[in-house]
């Protein structure tokens, strides 16, 4: 078996991995740095982001108060220590970001332009139109080709992360092209793998968003943290859940229910006005604006689509100037997918999941309780998300906890022993096991596909926008069945060269880890908060749950839950206010 | 028949097959399906092992470029209906090593991108800490539209010569070249001028100008060939006329 070795080591190349490649660069030019991607980096999943990144910049802004909106955007579930390094970092790394060449849209002045966005009480959200994630990733990537320290493998696939003395020391992947399985080592592995929206069967994440990363720490001991905290997002394109941006509403746009009325006012949203007003009706938290779908639905005032119910977004108001200067990559994609132009026409939408608040678990320089090990980016629960992320807040995440984990990694690698002997062995046995459960076995019966989609049914059943003991329970019993049944599956491609059949089966049994320990969570959470609503436990109960959940893999491969508190610094656990009474709380 | 639709799909395996030739699939005819979407459904239904990429299914990781009745598109963003009830034919981008049936192999590119030097070149640094290099949206819109590039290779399967002469740059990190001359934050343009100006890298293009019709997201890499041979063809006439000016 091939062994190449590094000093650092990424699995993902998507905004947090390339951040924090080049910052290993940055710290120590002289650390070999490897950024492994299943995918060309440029093709990552940070690449669909279309509406921004917050940053405080302008002077009428403060860095307490986005503080204070991702706190309470979070139901407190944040890590205030984490939330205040966060809003500090976070403009300087967008300015960094400028510097590398990022077309940031600006004011007529040539200084940054900002835009609201949901649960902001301030402008400060950095966009590039609505194509902000795209030219983000592009900046990083087309950066990272100036440092001869990082070295690629475009389109290998992580399998295992090789773990002895205690500390991970590399991984086992492979080349996709050839179909070589091999051993990269590393003194540090930073897992930046992106997110896992495709447990669920309607999302707006790309097909690689797998929880690979999820899995991989799982697996090897590290904790999974909140995982029950899933958002959905409230504006999807029904059928392809193509996501039209929160920046419709912070423009302007209006979501109403069949008879044309602004139905948000029903639910502590605040009242309706033309303009938007920051933190109140179309621009409150996602969480909220979701469960408020949910609750439109069972009222009949949503409208039936031929894929269920929708409500409609209105931008015609905005007018064809401001749409195609602000808004063009939404209207091509209406216009596209949807057959719909929002100049003219309302724009089916509904409730969509959307983004992970959970993850492995880290501290607040990216470090996991397994040493050697570190994580970035949506893969990572640091955690500034709480149980709602806020619009906005996790592009900037990427970067300064990328940049974070990328100076501890760099750290760590500088000052530690040599990689073991014995790591080898372990890569062999993982090598083997791929062949013969994947490639050389001839007496599986199932197909990945089909136990793929029985596990995102039971995901949106069991674990949806509202959740209740039996739902859960329910859902926690399918998917220990569907575990079984994934071992024993039978591939239809049993070759070397690109094998997307076998990636398909390891990124399925990824996605069932990462599955099962969300239901659990969900299971033991009794309360409701943020993202998670559990009809039976409707209220916040802070004496019992403020507290994130902390999730490890027991032997026999089940979820185990343990509690840790949530670390709050300045701001008390509150009410979430949003709507007009929060205008008035601003004042204050 | 209107609810099926056939697609014949070019199948090649380096391990059993000496050339690639087609197999036919028959799908489910839906209104809002995509040429990709059919592709999964085969993939999931029919036969797990018909190789592709693609990723966002929104057109902008550009995973998913292929051959659809000969023509490079984005197979995300390619309707069933736009040719039903025909049967449509499914091949990998032209002009590229085959590496698995729909998959080609884009390490070229890769390199030839990378020499260009596509980052910003700044004689000086500013410190992060002074605040941001100010851009007018004028100044952005110099360059803006080459920054709209996902490297789909859309336009390195339909340019001739490309195909004939695999030294060539090619349409797209000529743009992305462009993209940074013609930033205003940028002060690299001489650094990129060598490997621009090279015989293989741009004069090749004899403007025929199907990169700019294929490209899905309007970057229009024959205007960016063309307007560098402007400036190119100036600054040689510049460095002939005064050896030592402008540098
Ligand atoms: C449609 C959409 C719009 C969004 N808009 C916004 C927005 O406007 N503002 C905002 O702040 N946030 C937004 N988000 C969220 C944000 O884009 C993501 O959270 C973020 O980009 C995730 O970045 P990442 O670097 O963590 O992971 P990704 O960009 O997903 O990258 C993951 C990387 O890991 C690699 N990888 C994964 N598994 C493996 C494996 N097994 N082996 C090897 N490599 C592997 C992949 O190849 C990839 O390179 C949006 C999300 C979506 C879905
Ligand atoms: S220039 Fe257009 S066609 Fe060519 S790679 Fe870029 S986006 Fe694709
Ligand atoms: S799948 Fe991303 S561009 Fe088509």
């Amino acid at each position: 078996m091939d062994v190449t070795t590094h000093d650092v080591l990424l699995v993902g190349g998507g905004g947090a991995g390339l951040r924090a490649a080049i910052a290993v660069s940055e710290l120590n030019p002289n650390l070999k740095i490897a950024v492994v991607s299943k995918v060309y980096p440029m093709r990552s999943h940070t690449v669909s982001a279309e509406g921004g990144a917050a940053g405080v910049i302008k002077s009428d802004d403060s860095l307490d108060e986005h503080a204070y909106d991702t706190i309470s955007g979070g139901d407190w579930l944040c890590d205030q220590d984490a939330v205040e390094a966060f809003v500090n970092e976070a403009p300087q790394e967008l300015l960094q970001l400028e510097h590398w060449g990022c077309p940031w849209s600006r004011q007529d002045d040539g200084h940054i332009a900002v835009r609201p966005f949901g649960g902001m009480k301030k402008m400060r959200t950095w966009f590039a139109a609505d194509k902000t994630g795209f030219h983000m990733l592009h900046t990083l990537f087309q950066t990272t080709m100036k440092y001869n320290s990082i070295f690629r493998y475009d389109e290998w696939f992580v399998t295992k992360l090789l773990v002895d003395d205690g500390r991970v020391q590399g991984v086992v992947a492979i080349e996709l092209m050839s179909g070589k399985i091999q051993a990269i080592t590393a003194k540090s592995v930073i897992l930046c793998a992106g997110g896992c929206g495709r447990v669920f069967p309607f999302t707006t994440n790309a097909s690689i968003k797998t929880g690979d990363g999820m899995g991989l720490a799982y697996r090897a001991g590290a904790p999974l943290k909140d995982m029950e905290f899933i958002q959905y997002h409230p504006t999807g394109l029904p059928f392809t859940g193509i996501l039209i941006t929160e920046a419709a509403r912070a423009e302007g746009g209006y979501l109403v229910n069949k008879d044309g009325y602004r139905y948000l006012q029903d639910y502590n949203l605040g009242t309706p006005t033309a303009k938007p007003v920051l933190r109140s009706m179309e621009l409150g938290p996602r969480d909220r604006l979701s469960q408020a779908f949910v609750k439109e639905q069972e009222k009949g005032r949503t409208i039936d689509g031929p894929y269920g119910p929708v409500v409609h977004l209105d931008l015609r108001h905005l007018g064809e100037k401001l749409i195609n200067a602000k808004l063009p990559f939404v209207r091509e994609l209406c216009t596209k997918y949807q057959n719909v132009d929002p100049v003219h026409e309302l724009i089916p939408v509904r409730p969509v999941i959307h983004y992970m608040m959970g993850g492995v678990s880290t501290d607040i320089n990216g470090a996991t309780p397994l040493p050697g090990l570190f994580a970035a980016g949506e893969v990572a629960c640091v955690s500034i998300n709480g149980a709602n992320r806020l619009g906005s807040n996790s592009l900037p995440e990427l970067l300064v906890f990328g940049a974070r984990a990328g100076k501890a990694a760099a750290e760590f690698a500088s000052s530690a022993k040599p990689i073991s002997n014995s790591i080898l062995a372990q890569a062999f046995d993982e090598q083997r096991r791929i062949e013969n459960q994947f490639l050389r076995n001839t007496t599986g019966r199932e197909r990945t596909s089909t136990i793929r989609e029985e596990m995102q049914q039971t995901m949106e059943t069991s674990a949806g926008i509202y959740r209740t003991e039996s739902s859960l329970a329910a859902g926690a019993k399918t998917l220990r069945h569907l575990q079984e049944r994934s071992d024993n599956l039978a591939l239809d491609d049993h070759s070397l060269t690109f094998n997307t059949d076998l990636v398909a089966a390891l990124e399925l049994s990824f996605m069932l880890d990462v599955a099962e320990s969300m239901v659990q969570s969900a299971l033991q959470r009794t309360e409701s908060r943020g993202a998670h609503q559990r009809t039976d436990f409707p209220k916040r109960n802070d004496e019992k749950f403020l507290a994130h959940s902390v999730v490890f893999r027991a032997a026999d491969g089940r979820p185990r839950v343990e509690y840790l508190p949530v670390r709050i610094t300045r701001w008390p656990p509150g009410e979430r206010v949003y709507g007009q009474p929060a205008q008035k709380a601003s004042a204050s | 028949m209107a609810d099926t639709i056939k697609l014949e799909i070019s199948r090649y395996s380096p391990e059993t097959d000496a050339a690639p030739h087609f197999q036919s699939f028959e799908v489910p005819f839906r209104r809002d399906w995509v040429v990709l979407d059919a592709l999964n459904y085969i993939k999931d239904k029919q036969d797990g092992s018909l190789t592709y990429r693609w990723s966002c299914r929104m057109g902008i990781c550009g995973s998913c470029g292929m051959l659809v009745n000969g023509e490079p598109k984005l197979t995300c963003a390619t309707f069933l209906a736009d040719y039903a009830p025909a049967s449509i034919r499914v091949e990998p981008l032209r002009n590229f090593p085959i590496v698995r049936d729909l998959v080609i192999a884009m390490n070229d590119f890769m390199r030839k991108f990378q020499k260009m030097k596509p980052w910003l070149i700044r004689k000086e640094e500013k410190p992060v800490s002074e605040g941001e290099y100010l851009q007018t949206p004028e100044q952005l819109d110099a360059y803006k539209q080459f920054s709209m590039c996902i490297n789909c290779m859309l336009c390195y399967a339909a340019c001739p010569v490309y195909g004939l002469d695999p030294l060539f740059a090619g349409p797209a990190a000529i743009a992305l070249a462009q993209r940074y001359n013609l930033d205003s934050r940028d002060q690299g343009a001489k650094d990129r001028f060598p490997v621009l100006s090279q015989h293989d890298a741009i004069w090749g293009c004899t403007f025929v100008g199907e990169c700019t019709r294929v490209c899905p997201k309007h970057v229009d890499p024959a205007g960016a060939i063309q307007q560098y041979k402007l400036t190119a063809a100036l600054d040689w006439v510049k460095s002939v006329v005064m050896p030592w000016g402008g540098k």
